[in-house]
């Protein structure tokens, strides 16, 4: 007859948890204390959003996709002047204001799936609560300075 | 030395040193569960191991303001706090810590010890009632029926033992556990009452103390999801201070008396008996950290008994078991 394991000794259940606290009690709590003491994230940790300014083409994507509306983006055109004599003078937009609310934003990543062009990334950095809440609007100086805590990108797969 | 300067001495000693025990048992009870709980627990408090915690904690509560409801039986409601720690210290009068180490050695030790230990829910019914309180109410209530139900089971183990030894006091009790049991090669060799067939008495001791200190899986009269506190919801400050110590001074006092009928007291099977003055009251302790560390362990471990299945537990299952259990000892005591 096939050991049927519904039927268990009287109070198994209570030795069980009994040796599974005892257990925990000799185990090495996995606790890092935190200003001492520096948690290592994933490199794919969702910790901060940085911008790459050269590559946001103002489009304006992120802004209206962000389900917080946290991102706040202004910008202009001007007029390139030919790069070669008897060209044709370009358009391009030019960035204003690229801020983005990190008391609003609910890290989502949206944002940073949408951009055409590459320019939002993750960066693992998780350091930087602030005493008002007002100062954890990040202007683009502060979003594009995460940029250097950006990881590499995955290797691409071969085929 | 008048009487009284004795006796004043004598209570301030007591006090020291059970409420310093109290509060090394709280310090256990957070560090063993936070470490089952994968935790490290209090760390700063103190610099080292947050040892200071319960310190901390006791200041912090000595702040607070001492609150009375305005509809509280306010005398009653005062009064809770120092008949529960009353209870917890007064048991210690008759613990023997050795063979001369004793306050008073009652003849009827165990029966007062039972007495005065049942006396500290009497405090949890008064501040229950006196709180003006629907939860406070309900926990005291709580606790009055956890204790009918089983102070019957808690004496009935004693009085097994009490069968065993043959007489009440505390002293002989341990004396007869010390007593050589059978000679191997002409070394004597005792054996606590826990070895000479108490086991299943030292088991309905266990759980019926447990449920007499109301703590999990027994903590009915508290029980936080349903009673927010039960009988402390109202207490504040001090006083609340005063129960919380109460229930871990109790707790060092249910420990050590289960030490001293079941598990041989201050005495040692090879401690040579002339030592026992200086090394009894370390052995005693020990058997009681033992005993206090295997009720945290259970505490942080089983989840709480519903109302109907505690009772039944005590009528159904623990009653008829002790009553069993001092016949087995009866004839025992007949036979052998």
């Amino acid at each position: 007859m096939a050991y049927d394991k519904s039927i268990r000794p009287p109070f198994a259940g209570l030795w069980k948890g009994m040796w599974a606290t005892l257990k925990a009690l000799f185990r090495r709590p996995p606790t890092v204390f935190y200003p001492e003491e520096k948690e290592i994230p994933v490199p794919r940790a969702r910790g901060v959003i940085s911008l790459d300014t050269e590559a946001c083409t103002v489009c304006m994507l992120c802004a209206r996709e962000c389900p917080d509306w946290c991102i706040y983006i202004e910008g202009h055109k001007e007029e390139v002047p030919p790069s070669k004599p008897g060209g044709r003078p370009r358009t391009r937009a030019k960035l204003d204001r690229f801020d983005i609310d990190f008391a609003l934003c609910m890290y989502c990543g949206i944002c940073v799936e949408v951009c055409p062009f590459d320019a939002l990334f993750w960066s693992p950095e998780y350091e930087y609560s602030e005493y008002s809440i007002a100062d954890l609007l990040h202007p683009v100086e502060r979003l594009t300075e995460w940029l250097d805590t950006v990881p590499e990108p995955p290797a691409l797969e071969s085929s | 030395m008048s009487f009284w300067a004795t006796l004043g001495l004598q209570v301030v000693a007591v006090l020291a040193v059970m409420l310093g025990l109290a509060l090394v048992t709280i310090y256990a009870e957070l560090k063993i569960s936070a470490h089952m709980q994968s935790r490290i627990g209090p760390y700063y408090a103190g610099g080292r191991w947050g040892w200071a915690q319960p310190l901390a904690d006791g200041l912090k509560f000595l702040q607070k303001e001492d609150l009375v409801p305005r509809l509280a039986d306010s005398t009653v409601y005062r009064l809770a706090p120092y008949v529960v720690i009353v209870a917890a210290l007064a048991v210690w009068v008759v613990i023997p810590f050795g063979p001369s180490l004793v306050v008073r050695d009652l003849d009827l030790g165990a029966f007062y010890v039972l007495a005065v230990s049942s006396l500290s829910t009497l405090g949890v019914l008064m501040a229950g009632w006196a709180s003006a309180n629907k939860y406070s109410l309900i926990g005291g209530l709580r606790a009055a029926a956890q204790l009918i139900a089983y102070e019957l089971p808690l004496l009935l183990a004693v009085l097994a033992v009490v069968v065993q030894a043959g007489t009440m006091s505390l002293s002989e009790i341990v004396a007869v556990q010390a007593e050589p049991w059978f000679v191997v090669a002409g070394v004597p060799i005792s054996a606590p009452f826990i070895v000479k067939g108490q086991i299943i008495g030292f088991t309905i001791f266990m759980i019926a103390a447990i449920a007499e200190l109301s703590r999990i899986p027994f903590d009915m009269p508290i029980a936080e999801s349903e009673l927010t506190m039960g009988y402390l919801t109202e207490y504040s400050g001090i006083r609340f201070t005063m129960f919380f110590l109460g229930e871990y001074a109790s707790m060092v006092a249910m420990s050590a008396i289960a030490a001293t009928l079941y598990l041989g007291g201050y005495a040692l099977p090879g401690v040579p008996a002339a030592t026992l003055n200086v090394v009894g009251p370390f052995v005693l302790l020990g058997k009681v950290a033992l005993l206090v560390f295997l009720m945290i362990w259970f505490r942080w471990t089983w989840p709480r008994l519903r109302e109907d299945q505690l009772q039944a537990m005590a009528w159904r299952w623990l009653i008829p078991l002790g009553l069993l259990n001092i016949v087995l000892a009866g004839i025992f005591k007949v036979v052998l």
